[in-house]
């Protein structure tokens, strides 16, 4: 039962970071390029922007249920499971989610990169 | 790419190592908490070794932010991942921990995946220009009789 509970606080770890990093990324891209908004409004109105943005607040809102997930996680399996497992898993779920929800253009190279990484963090781990 | 966004996706991996590595040496100290004494956990951030990390953690969400809003997701991930390394190294050279095999192939995948996207595009697809071009598309179809 015990492990039951390890993949489902795994598996909602990697849906709520992934969730969170392409609300993250659509806000950024919704906001511009903060360097050049800096040099033309200011940075304090560049954050207002960002803060007011809400795939930016669902995002953090994603990222930090991902957070008390990892926590509920921790507490139920060992961390040398938990972070590898969720970390290396949401490197291929992103590459995904960035394709169908974000329309980037992940090629061979990129979906190459990221199972070499997912596969660096679980050796890592190891 | 210019220089400056080079230092930009620089800062998120070392600030994360910097914030992850000082939150988790501060906490360490503290020892065990529970949920059950709230103000524990509030007054656990003026420790200066965890308000430090909170700092570094606060310039990695920054400059994660601001890479964000020039690169694709699928570009920034990879390539911040240079952290693992970071910390490998750090663990290694001035930790003075037993690195096993394993981890340095590790390591070794880890920075030929970070080889192989940084040599494509940072950006692949920007939403604002399609969401530019659709009212010109939208104009331009009312003008047709």
């Amino acid at each position: 039962m015990t492990q039951l509970y390890t993949w489902g606080a795994v598996a909602t770890i990697v849906s709520a970071s992934t969730a969170g990093d392409v609300l993250l990324s659509r806000a950024m891209k919704q906001v511009g390029n903060v360097a050049e908004l800096r040099r033309r409004v200011g940075l304090p109105a560049v954050v207002g922007r960002v803060l007011r943005n809400p795939s930016f607040l669902m995002g953090v809102s994603a990222m930090a249920a991902a957070f008390y997930a990892m926590l509920f996680g921790l507490s139920w399996a060992d961390v040398s499971l938990v972070i590898p497992a969720s970390t290396s898993l949401t490197f291929v779920t992103n590459a995904a989610a960035a394709r169908i929800f974000l329309h980037e253009r992940v090629d061979h190279r990129r979906w190459v990169a990221a199972l070499l990484v997912a596969g660096g963090v679980v050796l890592l781990a190891v | 790419m210019t220089f400056r966004k080079y230092l930009v996706l620089a800062g998120v991996a070392v600030f994360a190592v910097t914030g992850d590595s000082l939150v988790s040496r501060g906490m360490k100290q503290i020892g065990g908490i529970s949920l059950h004494n709230l103000p524990q956990i509030v007054l656990m951030v003026f420790r200066p070794e965890v308000a430090l990390g909170v700092g570094f953690l606060l310039a990695f969400f920054a400059c994660y932010m601001a890479a964000l809003s020039w690169a694709d997701l699928t570009y920034v991930l990879p390539t911040t991942s240079v952290s693992f390394i970071l910390l490998t190294l750090v663990a290694r050279f001035l930790l003075h921990e037993n690195v096993s095999l394993t981890r340095w192939l590790g390591v070794l995948l880890i920075s030929v995946g970070v080889g192989v996207v940084a040599q494509g595009p940072a950006l692949t697809h920007h939403p604002k220009r399609r969401e530019a071009a659709e009212p010109l598309t939208a104009a331009s179809a009312r003008l047709e009789p």
